[in-house]
């Protein structure tokens, strides 16, 4: 395969890095029965933070981690209005979005265009894995934030579909009464998976400013990836695997409306940009109507089960509801 | 192992729900609870099972003295409830759900779940296939899958809330050998709350009843019919005597018609009811009822086929037009479908009544207060829907319909309702069909069906047959049709 496509491809990989992570903790927190709406003004200002605390303490990896307090912190501030307050998490994510964004700009003045030498996660070509052909290049040259999204997806979706807690953790975003019969402290984990889905959320924000795109400007770069990260958690129908490869499609499908851009083909900008969304609505549209119910009759039955778990694009039930049964 | 209760108090604001009871339960020994709607048997079934505290009172495992909260530590103590929609996750499958709750380490081997699943299935004859998700199973399949969940769980004291609620006559069979045996090889207690007397005489030892809070009478089986009747009530109800009205007309007619939800699709109906006839609707939830009565109301549209409303054709035309043919439905979800949450009865009868785009108030809680009068609605002109218990909100949903409809297409009109309350709502439905209106209505309550209707239609899998003479037919014939008994015949 030639070079120049491979390079695509390994910057494809890069720049989705971002999107996967925070696609990922969104993806923990909905299937828990939060909706954390915050997440385009999260990202800003995660981004702007994690920048401005390295740059500041000259250590990256306290700007990472001060990106991640903060993205916990927004994530307790909703967990604490729908679960306590007992507010509309909608209302309140929205809010939040919105109050972060402008807060990043703010806060961000004295970071703006300053020099971003060093101020990258340390690149680690992984041994071995690196000379493998094609994949080596394309998943195993990166920064080490990229082989972190990797294992999150792993380990989230083993979390999720093969351990007992994870069962739990599924079953407090389906049906919250049937968890507090077994035992499950349903608004105490609603609690823990906002707070860490939300650190993932910072986690992404830093994967941008220093990582994928290191810096930090006005208007912030990232504005409108937070949309795109919660479009990608319906798209992926709230299955890890399946929410990166929409992570990754769309940010080939970005890529490519770039390509093209800078190519001779006159085609309007604006147009190219409408891509990614159209095919994900019409993905939508394939997934949650009776298309697929239709496709899976071909199959054997006994995958039949399987491959309707894996496409199953139901939203948990108990999304964005409130559970007052531990109450007393 | 007995379970003993001791003076148990429960109150909810100004109502004494278990008012000073104090039972015995022996171990072995299957139990039915009886009591009207409200008369505290499902609060103090709660109690028993974690999920509610009591007030005061205590609560004894085999002489000591146990406190638990919560439903998790009652089932780390034996006892356990199987609730009247099973508490599953509808979106694992059944292996999953059997799983999750049962102690273990982090991970969990499904090859050994998936082993004492079955093991469990083989020794009551349950079919459970591991990989299925929840919400693909029967009622009755997901009560199976919350039974043997529970005994994994080590339940020694099962409770069960209106089990046979949705089920055909051959599960109801099936489920009761199955209590019956767990009673004594295993010497478990089986606590069965049920308003369906029949159902508590083919299966109980013995009987406690609950009337306002207060445990009024024991009873060791068997007993009759009347005997229980007169327990809960303190006197007893009359028979319904049958009375044929006067047919006219037809005034609904489904031709040729070729109807689908979701799940099935029926071709080819065919239907007709006419004036002052009541149709009643068997079968078990799902089996093609909903689509029948939405297609009648004028709800959801014909894939094919005719409707008429007297002699004119409705075919496609919107509900609203069914509505001012005086075709008004009824839907079962009186929460979700037919009352808004969050409006007063003013607001509801406005809504219904009001014809132009101003309300007059006054006019509007004037004619409230006289329908809260006339259909004896427990409640106040200003109070919100959902403050209303569900008999009440009943009571209320009756006072919206016209006075005169020509036909009613109601989904399960008396759906948890307590008998008393449940003969009330037919009265008014009866009144209505002596003055010529048809009532197409659909139920759970096999009984129901048999005592009221005209002509009973059996749903299974989206085939309709009809029962060839209803006055002739019974509750046990009906049960075995509605398991599909009749797909064989034909």
């Amino acid at each position: 395969m030639d070079d120049a496509l491979l390079n695509i491809l390994r910057t494809l990989v890069l720049s989705a890095t971002p999107l996967v992570i925070a696609a990922l903790g969104e993806t923990i927190t909905e299937r828990a029965g939060v909706i954390n709406l915050s997440l385009d003004g999260s990202l800003s200002l995660t981004a702007m933070v994690a920048f401005g605390v390295a740059f500041a303490t000259g250590n990256i990896l306290v700007g990472i981690l001060a990106a991640m307090l903060v993205g916990a912190v927004i994530a307790l501030i909703i967990a604490v209005a729908s679960i306590e307050l007992r507010l509309d998490q909608v209302a309140v994510g929205f809010v939040l979005t919105l109050l972060a964004a402008d807060m990043s700009q703010f806060w961000g003045v004295p970071y703006a265009g300053k020099p971003t030498a060093g101020m990258t996660a340390a690149y680690l070509p992984l041994p071995l894995l690196k000379d493998l052909p094609i994949v080596g290049r394309v998943f195993f040259d990166h920064n080490i934030l990229v082989y972190v999204s990797y294992a999150l997806v792993f380990g989230i979706w083993f979390w999720l579909f093969s351990t007992r807690p994870g069962l739990a953790h599924r079953a407090i975003g389906e049906r919250p009464a049937a968890a507090f019969a077994r035992g499950t402290p349903v608004n105490r984990l609603r609690y823990i998976y906002t707070i860490v889905g939300g650190s993932l959320v910072g986690l992404a924000g830093a994967s941008y400013s220093v990582g994928v795109n290191p810096g930090w400007a006005t208007p912030p770069p990232m504005q409108g990836d937070g949309w795109i990260a919660l479009a990608i958690v319906i798209f992926g129908g709230w299955h890890p695997f399946r929410v990166v490869l929409g992570a990754y499609l769309f940010a080939g499908l970005r890529a490519l409306a770039g390509a093209i851009q800078s190519s001779d083909i006159a085609v309007p900008v604006t147009l190219l940009n409408t891509i990614p969304w159209l095919l994900m609505i019409f993905t939508l549209l394939l997934v949650s109507g009776g298309v697929i119910e239709r496709l899976l009759r071909i199959l054997p039955r006994g995958m039949q089960n399987r491959a309707r778990n894996f496409l199953r694009s139901d939203p948990p039930v108990a999304l964005g509801t409130r559970f007052d049964g531990e109450q007393r | 192992m007995n379970i003993e209760l001791r003076q148990i108090h429960k109150r909810f604001g100004s109502v004494h729900a278990n008012n000073d009871i104090s039972v015995t339960f022996a171990a072995g020994r299957i139990v039915g609870i009886l009591g009207e709607n409200g008369a505290g048997k499902s609060t103090l079934m709660k109690i028993l099972s974690g999920y509610q505290p009591a007030d005061s009172g205590e609560i004894l495992i085999g002489g000591q003295r146990v406190d638990y909260s919560g439903p998790q530590a009652a089932i780390a103590h034996g006892i356990g409830m199987l609730q009247q929609d099973p508490l599953d996750v509808g979106a694992f499958s059944v292996l999953e759900n059997f799983t999750y709750g049962q102690p273990g380490g982090l991970t969990f081997n499904r090859r050994d779940a998936e082993w004492r699943l079955n093991q469990l299935c083989q020794r009551f004859g349950f079919d459970l296939p591991a990989n299925t998700p929840v919400e693909m199973l029967s009622i009755a399949q997901r009560q199976q899958l919350e039974i043997v969940r529970l005994l994994a769980l080590g339940v020694r004291v099962l409770i069960l809330d209106e089990p046979t609620t949705g089920i055909s006559a051959d599960q109801k069979q099936q489920l009761f050998n199955v209590l019956r045996a767990l009673a004594q090889e295993m010497q478990a207690i089986i606590l069965l709350v049920s308003h369906k007397l029949e159902d508590v005489i083919a299966l109980c030892d013995e009987v406690i009843v609950l009337r306002a809070g207060q445990l009024v009478g024991a009873q060791q089986m068997p007993a009759t019919t009347s005997e229980l009747v007169s327990l809960m009530f303190g006197g007893q109800l009359p028979p319904q005597a049958r009375i044929q009205s006067h047919l006219g007309d037809v005034v609904l007619r489904l031709e040729n018609a070729h109807l689908s939800d979701r799940r099935l699709a029926m071709r080819d109906v065919n239907f007709q009811v006419r004036a002052g006839e009541v149709v009643g609707l068997a079968g078990l939830d799902g089996s093609g009822q909903r689509p029948f009565m939405r297609a009648c109301a004028g709800l959801d549209k014909l894939l094919s086929g005719r409707v008429m409303v007297k002699d004119e054709a409705m075919t496609g035309r919107p509900y609203r037009d069914f509505l001012a043919h005086k075709v008004v439905f009824g839907a079962a979800g009186r929460l979700e479908e037919g009352l808004i949450a969050g409006l007063t009865l003013t607001d509801h009868i406005a809504l219904a009544t009001t014809p132009g785009w101003a309300v007059d108030w006054a006019e509007a809680e004037r004619y409230t207060n006289a329908r809260i009068e006339q259909y004896h609605v427990r409640g106040r002109a200003t109070d919100n829907i959902e403050q209303l218990s569900g008999g009440n909100q009943q009571r209320v949903l009756m006072a919206l319909l016209p006075e005169d409809p020509v036909a009613l297409v109601l989904e399960q009109p008396t759906r948890g309702l307590d008998v008393e309350s449940a003969r009330w709502i037919w009265q008014q439905l009866l009144a209505r069909r002596d003055k010529g209106s048809a009532i197409i209505f659909s139920s759970a309550e096999l009984e129901e069906l048999v005592t009221y209707s005209d002509r009973i239609l059996v749903f299974y899998a989206g085939q309709i047959y009809e029962v060839p003479d209803v006055t002739r037919t019974s509750v046990d014939e009906l049960g075995h049709l509605i398991g599909g008994a009749f797909m064989q015949a034909t």
